[in-house]
């Protein structure tokens, strides 16, 4: 699409209880900003069924350049996949307006 | 049996016969600061009516109790469990805090057998919740790097979660307000405060049930401590709430607090604290062996070994 500047889309879904510690270890790596949802779903570590407190889970999008993305991603490797549940991906997105999201 | 148990039985049979019955996440979360501040709230108007100096000893007694109770389980995992020091202490830490919803049912329990008991003992909920899962953390990190704790935020979880600040909070405002200032609150409050209570164990027996599948893989000794350690803090409970001169209601509210388990401050805690642990062990131990075995079989032995000391 000739509208669209490419840009990565990193993605996080973890346990609720690392919110707003990932919050802010992606705002210090160089994120603009992130969106925040709750999830619930199944894995490796069981069924999170979302229900309460120590089963919930969320999924944290952040809309980044390369150099960030490779940033976070391996902080989040480093600090957090040893003892949290955390599926992280890297995805191709075409983005409008990208001054938001990279830079 | 009384009512509100049943309840928990209710949702803990329809989770494993798998019916679709699911409480909305927003109702739990409301159920729970509702329960939370009614619970404040009614020990904070009590309070009121106290002196404060004579609530000091008692109180720091109580303390004490928090601090003791995890340093005695520890321990028991430790050496006898084979379980690592993080997980060892991780549930420990779960068994020095306590549960709010069990304190709940006991106190039902005293009211529908016209038992009198001290009515501030809320205050006595809000000083356990904290040292336990204090003690939990500092025995997770002894001997090793005492450095990597990061007490600003440990301190900031335990002392600004939201259940130490609902409960806290509550008790600031019900002693700050007095009986006749909380007299509009009663109807939403107190008298709506069973029914409330009644939905939140439907949901705990859900979520118990869903998680019983756990217990397959954590062990007959967990299953054991789970049983025996609510029995040997109750004990500890008792002594003291004599020892403090407790009225028997009284006795019994601090016996089923020693006795039971936090499933909602302290696995938040630990989780950011002690991420080593495997929080499927703590959570298996209280919510699905020491919640229901305090819930249907404790409060009611608990009692009658407060009756052998207080002669009925």
């Amino acid at each position: 699409m000739p509208n669209t500047h490419p840009c990565k889309l990193v993605v996080l879904i973890t346990e609720r209880a690392l919110e707003e510690k990932l919050s802010r270890d992606v705002m210090r790596l160089g994120a603009h900003g992130y969106t925040v949802a709750d999830v619930r779903g199944r894995g490796s570590h069981g069924d999170r069924s979302g229900t309460w407190d120590a089963d919930r889970s969320i999924r944290m999008e952040i809309l980044c350049d390369v150099s960030t993305a490779v940033t976070i991603t391996t902080h989040v490797e480093a600090t957090y996949f040893r003892h949290y549940a955390m599926v992280a991906f890297v995805a191709d997105v075409g983005v409008l307006r990208p001054e938001k999201f990279a830079g | 049996m009384d009512a509100i148990a049943l309840f928990f039985v209710l949702g803990f049979l329809a989770r494993l016969a798998r019916s679709d019955l699911k409480l909305p996440a927003q109702l739990y979360e409301a159920l729970s600061i509702y329960l939370l501040l009614a619970i404040g709230l009614k020990g904070g108007m009590e309070l009121a009516r106290q002196d404060p100096l004579a609530v000091l000893p008692q109180a720091s007694a109580v303390i004490v109790l928090g601090i003791l109770i995890p340093l005695i389980a520890f321990p028991i995992l430790y050496k006898l469990g084979r379980f690592d020091r993080f997980n060892a202490a991780a549930i420990a830490g779960h068994y020095g805090s306590v549960s709010v919803v069990t304190f709940a049912v006991a106190v039902d329990y005293l009211i529908a057998r016209d038992i009198p008991y001290e009515a501030y003992l809320p205050l006595f909920l809000v000083l356990l919740e904290m040292p336990g899962i204090a003690v939990g953390v500092l025995l997770a990190r002894l001997g090793g790097n005492m450095r990597e704790v990061r007490w600003g935020s440990l301190l900031h979880e335990i002392f600004l979660g939201k259940s130490m600040v609902l409960l806290a909070g509550g008790l600031l405002i019900g002693w700050a307000a007095g009986p006749d200032g909380l007299k509009p609150l009663q109807p939403f409050f107190f008298d709506l405060f069973k029914g409330a209570l009644c939905l939140f164990l439907l949901e705990m027996g859900l979520v118990a049930a869903g998680q019983a599948g756990a217990l397959r893989s954590s062990g007959l000794f967990l299953a054991g401590f789970a049983l025996g350690m609510p029995v040997v803090s109750a004990l500890l409970g008792i002594v003291l709430g004599a020892a403090i001169g407790l009225s028997a209601g009284g006795t019994l509210l601090l016996a089923t607090l020693a006795a039971s388990a936090s499933y909602i401050a302290a696995p938040a805690a630990m989780r950011i604290a002690v991420p080593e642990a495997n929080p499927g062990l703590s959570i298996t131990a209280a919510l699905v062996i020491t919640f229901p075995f305090n819930l249907l079989l404790g409060i009611p032995l608990y009692h009658r070994l407060v009756s052998l000391i207080h002669g009925g």
